[in-house]
C-alpha cells in the first residue's frame, strides 16, 4: 500500500521528464538522424548551454523561482562581445576580455534586478519575464542609438549604414570556438572520441563551475541562501538579511548568465544583437525544467540531464514532425511550442503537486489518528483518563 | 496640490504631460495633427474592449492576465471561420463574434481549471499556457486545418495559412461605418465603434453591481469573508477566467475590423504586454480595477504609442520602438512591484 503510493508521487514528481522523454524516444525514429550525429550534437550543445543553465541554479536556491530575467546577463555580454569584436581582440583573450568587460555591467543589472525582485515577493518569476524585456528596450536604446554617437565605435562594419547603432547581426569570427578547439589548436589535431568532437576546454569550464556550485551551497553564504528559500520569515528571525541575500544570489546568477552567453556565443559565433538575450533564457528555463527542477529545487545532476533532454527533443521532435506533416514551416513552430509547453506544464504541475502537499499537510495534522491510522507513526493514542 | 496629484498618481500624470507634450510637439516636427488626432481616436476605439477583458481576472484575485493571448487567438480563429464562410458585412462579423466567443469560452473553461488548480503563480503560468497554446495553432495554421478558402492561404497548394489575412472583403469596417461622420478633411469619428465599446463598457459595470459581480469583487479582495459569506471562491474564479478570455475574443473581432487585417502565427503574444500594460497605466492596480481605469488607460496608452512614432519618427528614427518597450514594461513592473494596498 504505502510502497504504491510512494511510487505515485515519485512518478508525479517526475512526471515532466518523463512525458519529454517518451516523447523523444516515439519521434527519433521519424526524425532518420544518425545516432552518431545525435551524439555529436548533444556533446556540443551540452558544452554551450550547460553553463547558462547552471547560472538558473542560484536563485531557485534563494526561493525566487526560476529567474525568467536571465536575458540582463546576456545583454550585458552582448555589450561585451561588441566591444572585444570592435577592438579586433581574438582567441581565448577576446573570451576573457568579454568576460571582464560583462562583469561590471552585470552587476550594475544584477543589482536593479535584485532590488525590483525584493519589492515583489511571491510574484518573482513574473517579475523577472517582464524586467527581461523592460531591460531590452533600454539596451535597444544603449546599442541602437548610443553605440557610434556616444559611445565610440571604430569598425565601421559593425555599424548600420546610417552611421551609428550595431547591425542587427554581428558575426564574431575573432573569438569563435575559441574554448571549443583550444586544445586541437595546441595539439594540431582534433580531439575526438569514436569520430565525435570534444570541446575539451568549453567542457573544462562548465565543469569548474558545476564544482563550484557544489562548493559554494557549503559556505556560509550558500547555507544563507537555502535557509532564505526554504522560509523567510525565519531566517529573517534568526539574523539573516534577507534582502541582501536575495539581491547576491540575483548578481550571481546575472554574472554567471553573462560568462554563460559569452561561452554560448564562442561556440554559435553569429550573434543576433537585439533578438538572443531573451530567446537564451526562454531555452535555458525549458532545459531546467525538462530535467525535472521544480521552482523550488534543481540539483547539478539534473541540469545536465535537463540540457542534454532538451536538445534531443529540439533536435529529433520538429524534424520528426516536418516528416509527419511533410512541411518544413512546421519544424520552427514545432520548436517554440516545445519550448514554451515545457515551461507551462513544468510550472502547472509543479504548482499543482506543491499544491496537493500542502493541502495534504493540512489534511494529515486535522484527521491525526484518525485516516492514517495504519501507518507506523500515527499510533492510536491512549486513552489518558484525566 | 498634492491631494490632486495623489488621487491621478504619478504614472498617469507623468504620461498624461508626455502624451501632452507628444501633441504640441507635432507642429514643430512636420506632422499633422489631424492625423494624430484621427489615429489616436481609431487605435482607442480598437484596443478599449480587449483591454477591458481584463477587468474580471483581476477582479476576481486571479491577477493581471497574461493570458490574454488565449482570448486573442480565439478571436482569429472566429475572423478566419468568417472568412471561410465567406459571410459579409453585419452578418459576417456577427458570425465571427459567435464562432470566437464559443471558442474562447471552451479555452477559458480549460485555462480557468488549470489556473484553479494553482494558485499563487498565476500570471506567470498563464503567461506560458497561453504561449504554448498560441504555439499549438501555430502548428494549426500551419498544415492541419481542412480550409479551402484561397483568400485565407498561400497559393502554392496544401493548407498554409497566410500570417495577414485582408478583410477588406468581408466585415473591415463594418461597425466604423455607423453613424459615422468626417470632421474637416481628415479626421474620421468611428461613432460606432465608439458604441459598441461604450455598451461592453456599461454592460460590465452594470455586471459588477450585479449579485453575482458583487461576489465575484469579494472572492479577490477578501476570500476568507466571501468565503464566509457562502461565496465559491472557485467558481467566481472560473466564471471570470471564461468572462475574460471571451469577451477578449470579441474584442478581438473588433480590433480586427478596424485594423481590416486578421494576424496569425506568433502575433498574439506580441499584443500581450502592451495590453497588461495599457489597463496599468489608467491606474489598475493587480487587485483592482475599474471601468475609468480601462478607458484612462486605453486613451493614454494607445495615445502614446501612435503619437510617439509620428514625432519620433522624423527626429530619432526607431527609438519609438525601444521607447515603447521601455514604458509599457516599466508600467508593468511598477504594478508588480508596488505594496498591495487593501
Amino acid at each position: 500500500m504505502s510502497k504504491k503510493l510512494d511510487f505515485k508521487v515519485l512518478f508525479m514528481k517526475n512526471i515532466v521528464p518523463v512525458i519529454f522523454l517518451l516523447m523523444t524516444a516515439i519521434m527519433m525514429p521519424f526524425s532518420g538522424y544518425s545516432g552518431k550525429f545525435l551524439v555529436q550534437e548533444i556533446v556540443t550543445r551540452l558544452g554551450r548551454d550547460t553553463f547558462l543553465v547552471l547560472a538558473l541554479l542560484i536563485p531557485l536556491m534563494a526561493g525566487m523561482g526560476i529567474n525568467f530575467g536571465l536575458g540582463l546577463g546576456a545583454m550585458a555580454s552582448q555589450i561585451a562581445l561588441v566591444f572585444v569584436t570592435d577592438w579586433h581582440v581574438t582567441g581565448v583573450s577576446g573570451v576573457l576580455l568579454a568576460m571582464l568587460i560583462s562583469t561590471p555591467i552585470s552587476l550594475v543589472f544584477g543589482l536593479f534586478g535584485g532590488y525590483l525582485l525584493n519589492n515583489a515577493k511571491g510574484r518573482e518569476m513574473i517579475t523577472s519575464y517582464v524586467l527581461g524585456f523592460f531591460m531590452l528596450g533600454a539596451y535597444q536604446i544603449i546599442v541602437l542609438f548610443g553605440m557610434g554617437s556616444i559611445i565610440p565605435i571604430g569598425d565601421e562594419g559593425l555599424l548600420l549604414s546610417r552611421g551609428f547603432g550595431i547591425r542587427n547581426t554581428i558575426m564574431l569570427d575573432g573569438v569563435a570556438g575559441s574554448f571549443d578547439t583550444l586544445l586541437d589548436r595546441l595539439f594540431g589535431f582534433r580531439v575526438q572520441i569514436a569520430d565525435i568532437g570534444i570541446p575539451v576546454v568549453t567542457i573544462l569550464v562548465v565543469a569548474l563551475l558545476c564544482l563550484l556550485t557544489w562548493w559554494f551551497r557549503r559556505t556560509k553564504l550558500g547555507q544563507e541562501i537555502r535557509a532564505v528559500g526554504q522560509d523567510m520569515g525565519v531566517s529573517a528571525a534568526s539574523g539573516i538579511n534577507v534582502s541582501r541575500t536575495r539581491i547576491i544570489s540575483m548578481l550571481i546568477s546575472t554574472v554567471l548568465a553573462g560568462y554563460g552567453y559569452i561561452v554560448f556565443m564562442q561556440n554559435v559565433s553569429v550573434m543576433p544583437v537585439y533578438t538572443g538575450a531573451n530567446t537564451v533564457a526562454t531555452y535555458a528555463a525549458a532545459a531546467l525544467l525538462v530535467g525535472g527542477a521544480t521552482a523550488s529545487k534543481a540539483g547539478i545532476p539534473g541540469v545536465i540531464f535537463g540540457v542534454a533532454l532538451f536538445h534531443l527533443l529540439f533536435i529529433v521532435t520538429p524534424m520528426a514532425a516536418n516528416r509527419i506533416f511533410g512541411a518544413a514551416e512546421v519544424a520552427e513552430y514545432f520548436r517554440l511550442f516545445i519550448s514554451y509547453s515545457i515551461i507551462a506544464l513544468a510550472l502547472v504541475l509543479n504548482g499543482w503537486n506543491a499544491k496537493k502537499e500542502k493541502d495534504r499537510a493540512l489534511f494529515g495534522h486535522r484527521n491525526r489518528g484518525g485516516d492514517r491510522i495504519n501507518t507506523a507513526d500515527a499510533q492510536p493514542e491512549p486513552a489518558t483518563p484525566k | 496640490m498634492s491631494g490632486l496629484i495623489k488621487k491621478i498618481g504619478w504614472p498617469r500624470l507623468i504620461i498624461g504631460l508626455f502624451l501632452t507634450g507628444l501633441f504640441i510637439a507635432c507642429p514643430f516636427v512636420g506632422v499633422n495633427i489631424q492625423f494624430a488626432v484621427n489615429d489616436v481616436m481609431g487605435r482607442f476605439g480598437m484596443n478599449l474592449v480587449l483591454i477591458l477583458s481584463l477587468v474580471p481576472m483581476i477582479q476576481s484575485g486571479c491577477g493581471l492576465n497574461f493570458g490574454v493571448p488565449l482570448g486573442i487567438v480565439s478571436g482569429a480563429f472566429g475572423a478566419v471561420c468568417s472568412v471561410e464562410l465567406q459571410a459579409t458585412g453585419f452578418m459576417g462579423i456577427l458570425t465571427a463574434m459567435l464562432i470566437a466567443c464559443s471558442f474562447a469560452i471552451v479555452i477559458g473553461l480549460i485555462y480557468g481549471n488549470i489556473l484553479n488548480r494553482i494558485k499563487g503563480d498565476e500570471m506567470i503560468i498563464s503567461t506560458y499556457v497561453s504561449m504554448a497554446f498560441v504555439g499549438f495553432m501555430c502548428l494549426l495554421w500551419v498544415r492541419l486545418l481542412p480550409f479551402k478558402n484561397p483568400l485565407l492561404l498561400y497559393g502554392f497548394g496544401g493548407s498554409v495559412f497566410k500570417p495577414q489575412i485582408p478583410l477588406s472583403n468581408h466585415w473591415a469596417g463594418v461597425l466604423d461605418k455607423v453613424l459615422y461622420f468626417k470632421i474637416g478633411p481628415v479626421i474620421e469619428v468611428p461613432v460606432g465603434l465608439f458604441l459598441i465599446g461604450a455598451l461592453c463598457c456599461f454592460l460590465m459595470w452594470l455586471f459588477f453591481r450585479s449579485k453575482l459581480g458583487t461576489a465575484m469583487t469579494a472572492a479577490g479582495s477578501n476570500p476568507e469573508y466571501a468565503r464566509a459569506a457562502g461565496v465559491s471562491i472557485d467558481k467566481m474564479r472560473l466564471i471570470s477566467v471564461v468572462m475574460s478570455t471571451s469577451i477578449a475574443a470579441l474584442g478581438m473581432i473588433i480590433y480586427y475590423q478596424h485594423y481590416t487585417f486578421v494576424q496569425l502565427y506568433m502575433t498574439p503574444i506580441n499584443l500581450m504586454l502592451p495590453t497588461v500594460a495599457a489597463i496599468l497605466i489608467g491606474g489598475a492596480a493587480i487587485r483592482k480595477a475599474t471601468i475609468t481605469n480601462v478607458i484612462i488607460g486605453t486613451f493614454l496608452f494607445q495615445g502614446v504609442v501612435t503619437v510617439g512614432p509620428m514625432v519620433a519618427g522624423s527626429a530619432f528614427g526607431d527609438i519609438a520602438d525601444a521607447l515603447r518597450l521601455v514604458i509599457s514594461n516599466g508600467m508593468i513592473l511598477y504594478a508588480l512591484t508596488r505594496k498591495e494596498q487593501r
